[in-house]
């Protein structure tokens, strides 16, 4: 390589990182709102989504869908978000106690289900049918939805026996690290049982069958939604949250199968 | 005079632009490795090493790769053998093929695999006729690693093998040297520099193994879940954890390439042997 080539290079890369920021500082862009969600809200906040940005002109919502876990340490490690959405308290509590969110409410809550494949080869008809499958997969019980498959085993053991409860878990051939992931198990057929929640279930209705867990060992999850604390945009972000809470979102989180929260407007 | 001026000036901005962006790279790619040792302290990375998930999946990531590279070697070997003798036009498409995991995405790898040998996949149905259900077992976990990992050695063995002499083959064939004397005693010593530089990267490379592993094996503490699996499901718990068991997983890698760094003077050794 000679000098001019050399100079040549180094030119090229000093122009490209020039208009990579004169891109990024340009005015007059849509203002952008940027949301972490958990994964779960990926369509139901979508669609909310258009109806914020139909009432906010020349603004687009951004979003990351991703383990609550995942979003909460992209949060603590200072990314630039404007809203936090959790598919539990957990994370949001860790963010509350450092003071990164403020307020949080609840926006939806949703019931954990159990999935089978379409043509059921375990013929799992309710939750007592359980100990006939021969791969059941859950989530980790270090993510939300494997710490209540947890609670919900250890409670359909006081219901149905310590026998019951020891034929599911040798029942369990994997844990999964998300909900999609066990979903995505049962809807190959990989797996001939799994729970989820009951809104993911509804997203893959000719894959999969939703058998209901009964309401006594049922858990019930809570989804809270905050500000971020240094938000870039807290005006938008507040907006946001209202439209969430609002009426009009309400509607759109039931109809992709949240369950209602009282309280909300 | 006034040459000598400009030719040093040049030669100035020549090394500093050469420090310069070699250097803005370098610590780009040694910042991270510093993080990963230092951020936390040594009191939260001894706290994450005790986790439950650690010694399990340290054991089955041993247990498991070692089974993998074994089988890499042993298969890979007569293959590349036979890909690097070839003189049909289609080995050199077949060598071509069997480089595709290497750049496909993990996930990808693992899609195949299930599509394959999953529970309904293509062969999985007469599989489990036949009483034997690899997935989510450590099979499965094997199945992976050997999948993503042996285009590594097969490379490595191919071009090894290629570039030995063919002279020498020829005059061991003419004293009388059987086929399989002629790989075992012959080709075999010749290329074994190299050979053991692929093990060491297939090796390596299994490893690592992530994507394949979690779409096709499962995520099941003591069964299937390998160390990055236990690294990515530490990270729900708390990020030193993750931390810990990282540098594990680091070390063991590094240690790998110093071992391979070793046997990198190897190969010239017996360049020069082969070709003398």
């Amino acid at each position: 390589m000679n000098h001019r080539t050399i100079a040549l290079v180094g030119l090229i890369a000093a122009g490209s990182m020039v208009s990579f920021f004169a891109v990024r500082a340009r005015g007059g862009e849509p203002r952008e709102v940027v949301v972490f969600a958990a994964a779960s809200l990926r369509e139901v906040f979508q669609s909310v989504a258009l109806t914020f940005e139909r009432q906010h002109p020349n603004t687009k919502v951004r979003f990351n869908f991703a383990g609550s876990q995942d979003l909460r340490v992209q949060i603590e490690q200072g990314a630039k978000v404007d809203v936090f959405a959790s598919a539990d308290w957990k994370h949001m509590k860790l963010l509350t106690t450092q003071n990164l969110v403020s307020e949080p409410a609840i926006f939806a809550r949703n019931l954990p289900v159990l999935v089978v494949p379409k043509n059921n080869p375990a013929q799992v008809r309710s939750f007592a049918d359980l100990p006939k499958v021969t791969h059941l997969v859950v989530g980790a019980p270090e993510v939300p939805i494997g710490a209540y498959a947890e609670t919900i085993f250890a409670a359909a053991g006081k219901l149905y026996g310590q026998a019951f409860h020891q034929q599911i878990l040798a029942r369990v051939r994997s844990r999964e690290l998300n909900v999609r992931q066990v979903l995505t198990k049962v809807a190959l057929g990989e797996a001939d049982a799994g729970i989820v929640y009951k809104t993911d279930a509804l997203t893959m209705p000719d894959k999969v069958q939703i058998v209901e867990i009964p309401a006594t060992i049922n858990v019930i999850s809570e989804y809270p939604i905050a500000v971020v604390a240094a938000a870039p945009h807290s005006d938008l972000a507040r907006a946001f949250v209202k439209l969430v809470l609002s009426k009009e979102g309400q509607k759109t989180l039931a109809a992709a199968g949240f369950s209602k929260v009282e309280g909300a407007k | 005079m006034k040459q000598t001026v400009s030719h040093a000036r040049s030669r100035r901005l020549y090394d500093t632009a050469m420090v310069g962006l070699g250097g803005i790279l370098l610590l780009f790619l040694v910042l991270p490795f510093v993080a990963l040792v230092f951020d936390g302290g040594p009191e939260a990375i001894w706290r994450g090493l005790g986790c439950s998930l650690t010694w399990p999946a340290l054991r089955l990531s041993l247990a498991t790769t070692l089974v993998s590279v074994v089988l890499v070697v042993v298969g890979g070997t007569p293959l590349a053998w036979w890909l690097a003798r070839s003189r049909w036009r289609s080995a050199r498409w077949l060598e071509i093929l069997l480089q595709l995991p290497v750049v496909i995405p993990p996930a990808v790898g693992g899609i195949a695999l299930l599509l394959a040998f999953g529970r309904r996949g293509l062969f999985g149905g007469a599989l489990e006729r036949l009483g034997w259900t690899p997935a989510f077992s450590a099979v499965a976990v094997v199945m992976a690693q050997v999948f993503v990992s042996a285009p590594f050695y097969l490379q490595a063995a191919v071009q090894a093998f290629g570039r030995l002499d063919p002279s020498l083959l020829a005059v061991a064939r003419s004293l009388g040297a059987s086929p399989p004397r002629l790989l075992l005693r012959v080709a075999l010593p010749l290329a074994r520099p190299w050979l053991i530089g692929g093990a060491a990267m297939s090796w390596a490379r299994a490893l690592g193994e992530f994507g394949a592993t979690l779409m096709f094996a499962g995520n099941m503490t003591g069964k299937t879940q390998t160390l990055p699996l236990a690294i990515y499901t530490a990270l729900e718990l708390d990020i030193h954890t993750a931390q810990a068991l990282s540098l594990l997983l680091v070390s063991f890698a590094f240690a790998l390439l110093l071992f391979l760094r070793r046997f990198n003077r190897g190969p010239e050794v017996a360049r020069r042997l082969a070709t003398q």
